[in-house]
């Protein structure tokens, strides 16, 4: 655990003692650090099966795993990555630490509950990774019908424990939406709240709207596995194709789960570093909202070769279209946001740059699977592979490595190393390109995905993509080393060290048990770089 | 900002020069197109990337000049207050959102070609399993995997004259056709045809349909692309197109002697009790005739009303009481779910097809 305060002074560090004073914390700093230790350990489990599945990629045939290994290689990489990681990363971590502090609260609305989601997260994860020891599920983390109904613990196991931590992600999106309405501090009103938590706010509404139907959809899956009731499988008159509709109806809004906060954590980064007020803050607000809304209305663009009908699929290339404008709206205001400013190139800069030339390819390849004649040729290929790595990995990791290396003299009240982290942050960027731009290529060539084995001609493609990612995984080891030095050998930060203006630098680093000395009085909107 | 004229030439190269090369990109990043379709589909493509570049260099191009220009010189730089600018903000939603409804009533125009196949397609049934495609066409001649003189698989062709529309009606089935085995049951697949830029999910319980039309002769590969499991990626085919005097040559060699989908379908008619009330001359007996049935609009009793497909006919068959046609008696036929196999109600489709 971390250490105690640089000075001892009093902090949310030192407040308490002892592990068992953190296990039953309901302090939302001690939660969010909580959050960032059980992410980054999913983390390192996740991306060691990425790089399994790259290694086994390296050539044709089978290089490191059978076939039915690499499924459940695939399979755990997707689960964990997209549960365990992405969709807690940013909420759970950094928006439990930083929301209330940057609305002037001392904690969030329901502590209990709040340590409640973390169990809940623990308790899903231990619960899907018991299917381990019934031989893994080989499914893929989107459990299509019929393929997954095999009456198999492993399954059964897996879609219990992504219910249970459907929990968390639900008990934190409410905690989020009750804390921002009811606790901000004197002055501090909706158009004056950091974009951060706009971005935090919208996200809370899909985590509690959405995550409730992927909770009935598994619920329905393992009540078909063990009970043998006929929802999906035709043999019992059921329909393989209304799983896909459940699944994606959660799933795709969940998408802006993971990526909604990345731009909370952007606009954050590039108004500090460019010390400059964020330029449209409005629109940037409602785009998250809008992005929110239309989040719900366009799953079916998952399902353009399923079966489903032309009208259908028509329908929702048109609302997914719909996505691109304030997508496109939120980079053309960071951008602009940069103009005139005063830019300051440190390591958590250099990730928000990275992630607006990541994530804009990322937007621009979501237009070519958005547009239904050119998506029947890309759809299941390496195509939606890199697009939503580009926007995954290249949008929301980024922003998550960026946040850390922020708000790190914050939490923990030390520097990191800043050479340290640009150098992880360069060869993260490179081999994050190196990785995923050949799979654009191959996905275009025509190779599907989840494929334990390809065509010779894919090979050299395949050999690139896989040097670019042991690129990440040094960059990711870098960054561990310079997150661990910080930690144990880091100069003291100060309060503020960024020159930043949102409220939760105008405290102590670290910050006192309840954050604020005296409770702090608004008078002026977040970004005030006048 | 004021735009210098070197600096504004040196943009307008770069933008053609990105223009000049994704275009060329553009042809050897997708696979060669073979099918009109496919040639429609790529120019989509080449625009979104020539768009999507264009607007890269926009984007980025304007945050790299901006990072170069506006670095931190002092910590105590004076920076400009902007806080919005409805005019450009206003610009910057309706420009691109112009751009993507261009691009999606493209998409449409060309994805409404991909879903409606031309009355006078060549017609073949495609069975997949796991791990295996098997290719069933009217003339009653099936091709499935072979070995070559090595022992190595050679995968299942489906082959097709050049030229022709090709549609196939695709299905899900157990490995083993007569397995009781509840584990072996039909899952998803995919068809796939990169060469013709089509894809099609095969859904258990109902057929769905994809059509090509290959304007130049060759072997093309076939991928199955919805994961079903360790053998997915093995689950490969081939479609080889031949000129049409060559195709009808292979169609009446070997195996292609067998009875006529539609003949076995007529025999089924007479052996599994279909006659007794269902009439092929139009007369009414218990059941509708099933003379002028393929095609027709039924009516159904209790409202609604659907057209005379395969999958209507599939769903009449094996669960007769889920659409009752107006006038006629619920419940009277029992659902042949179970007795019938994939291929003998492919069969009878074929049969219905001929009673025009």
């Amino acid at each position: 655990m971390a250490s105690t305060g640089a000075h001892g002074e009093h902090n949310y560090l030192n407040h308490q003692k002892g592990i068992w004073s953190w296990l039953t914390s309901l302090d939302h700093k001690r939660i969010g650090i909580m959050y960032f230790i059980t992410v980054m350990i999913f983390f390192l489990v996740g991306g060691l099966f990425a790089l399994a599945i790259r290694t086994e990629l390296w050539s044709t045939g089978e290089t490191i795993m059978t076939a039915e290994t690499y499924a459940r290689v695939m399979t755990y990489h997707g689960a964990v990555m997209v549960f365990l990681v992405i969709i807690p990363g940013i909420p759970a971590f950094l928006g439990n630490f930083f929301l209330p502090m940057q609305i002037g609260a001392k904690d969030v609305a329901f502590p209990r509950l709040n340590l409640m989601s973390w169990y809940c997260l623990l308790l899903g994860a231990g619960v899907a990774l018991l299917s381990l020891l019934y031989g893994g599920a080989d499914t893929g983390w989107t459990f299509y019908t019929p393929y997954s109904i095999k009456h198999a613990p492993a399954v059964i196991c897996m879609a219990l424990g992504v219910f249970i931590a459907g929990f968390s992600s639900i008990l934190t999106g409410l905690n989020f939406v009750v804390t921002t309405h009811k606790l901000r501090a004197p002055g501090m009103t909706m158009n004056r709240i950091p974009l951060f938590v706009w971005a935090l706010y919208s996200t809370a509404i899909i985590q509690v709207l959405a995550t409730p139907v992927l909770a009935i959809t598994v619920v329905l899956l393992a009540a078909e596995n063990i009970f043998g009731i006929g929802f999906f499988d035709p043999a019992l008159g059921g329909d393989p194709v209304l799983f896909q509709h459940f699944f994606w109806f959660y799933s795709h809004p969940a998408v802006y789960i993971m990526i909604l906060p990345a731009f909370g954590v952007i606009s954050e980064l590039i108004t500090t570093f460019a010390r400059k007020t964020i330029f449209g803050y409005t629109a940037i607000a409602y785009s998250s909202l809008a992005i929110a809304a239309v989040s719900f209305f366009v799953w079916g663009h998952h399902m353009f070769v399923s079966g489903q009908s032309e009208f259908a699929g028509v329908v929702f290339s048109f609302l997914t279209m719909l996505v691109g404008v304030p997508t496109a709206i939120k980079l053309f205001n960071w951008i602009a946001t940069l103009y005139k400013g005063s830019i300051n190139l440190a390591s958590p800069m250099l990730f928000a740059l990275g992630f607006m030339f990541l994530f804009t390819i990322g937007g621009v390849t979501g237009i070519f699977l958005a547009t239904v004649a050119t998506d029947v040729h890309f759809h299941d290929t390496y195509f939606v592979v890199a697009h939503f790595h580009y926007v995954m990995v290249g949008g929301t990791l980024m922003a998550i490595m960026g946040g850390i290396y922020y708000w790190f003299p914050k939490m923990f009240g030390k520097l990191c190393n800043d050479a340290w982290a640009r150098i992880s942050f360069v060869f993260i960027f490179v081999g994050f390109n190196v990785t995923f731009y050949p799979q654009f290529v191959l996905g275009s060539l025509g190779m599907p995905r989840r494929y334990f084995d390809y065509l010779p001609e894919y090979e050299h493609l395949n050999k690139v993509s896989t040097i670019g990612s042991y690129l990440i995984g040094i960059g990711f080891v870098v960054a561990l080393i310079t997150i661990i030095h910080g930690l144990l050998k880091g100069k003291p930060a100060g309060p503020n060290p960024w020159g930043a203006k949102t409220l939760e630098w105008q405290t102590s680093s670290p910050p006192p048990h309840e954050n604020f000395h005296t409770t702090p009085i608004v008078t002026a909107g977040p970004y005030e770089y006048r | 900002m004021k735009l210098k004229p070197r600096l504004f030439a040196g943009l307008l190269a770069a933008v053609g020069a990105v223009v000049a090369g994704s275009t060329a990109m553009a042809s050897t990043f997708m696979p060669p197109a073979v099918t009109s379709t496919a040639a429609e589909v790529d120019k989509i493509y080449a625009f979104l990337l020539i768009a999507s570049l264009i607007s890269f260099i926009i984007l980025i191009g304007g945050m790299f000049y901006f990072v170069y220009k506006y670095q931190r010189r002092s910590a105590t730089d004076k920076t400009a207050y902007i806080s919005h600018n409805y005019t450009l903000e206003f610009l910057w939603s309706f420009i691109p959102f112009l751009i993507f409804m261009f691009v999606f009533v493209w998409g449409w125009k060309v994805y409404h070609d991909m879903r409606n196949v031309p009355a006078d397609a060549l017609e073949v049934h495609v069975m997949a399993k796991k791990w295996d495609w098997r290719f069933l066409y009217k003339s009653g001649k099936e091709v499935v995997a072979g070995l070559d003189d090595k022992g190595q698989k050679t995968p299942a062709t489906m082959v097709v004259p050049v030229g022709r529309p090709v549609k196939l009606i695709m299905g899900s089935e157990k490995i083993s056709a007569n397995s009781t085995d509840p584990t072996d049951r039909p899952v998803l697949h995919s068809f796939y045809l990169p060469a013709a830029r089509v894809k099609q999910d095969i859904v258990p319980g109902r057929y769905t349909m994809l059509w090509f039309n290959i304007e130049k002769p060759g072997d093309y590969w076939v991928f199955c692309t919805e994961f079903c499991g360790s053998g997915h990626s093995a689950m490969k085919a081939m479609v080889k197109a031949v000129p049409m005097p060559e195709f009808e040559a292979w169609l009446a060699s070997e195996g292609g002697g067998a009875l006529t989908l539609a003949d076995q379908g007529k025999a089924l008619f007479a052996a599994k009790a279909c006659v007794g009330c269902h009439s092929a001359d139009g007369s009414r007996v218990v059941g509708p005739t099933f003379k002028g049935l393929w095609g027709s609009n039924r009516t159904f009793d209790g409202g609604g009303s659907a057209k005379a497909d395969e999958n209507y006919i599939r769903e009449s068959i094996l669960n007769p009481n889920a659409h009752i046609v107006a006038t006629f008696p619920k419940g009277v036929m029992p659902a042949y779910a179970g007795q019938l196999s994939d291929d003998e109600v492919n069969a009878i489709i074929e049969f219905i097809k001929t009673l025009k």
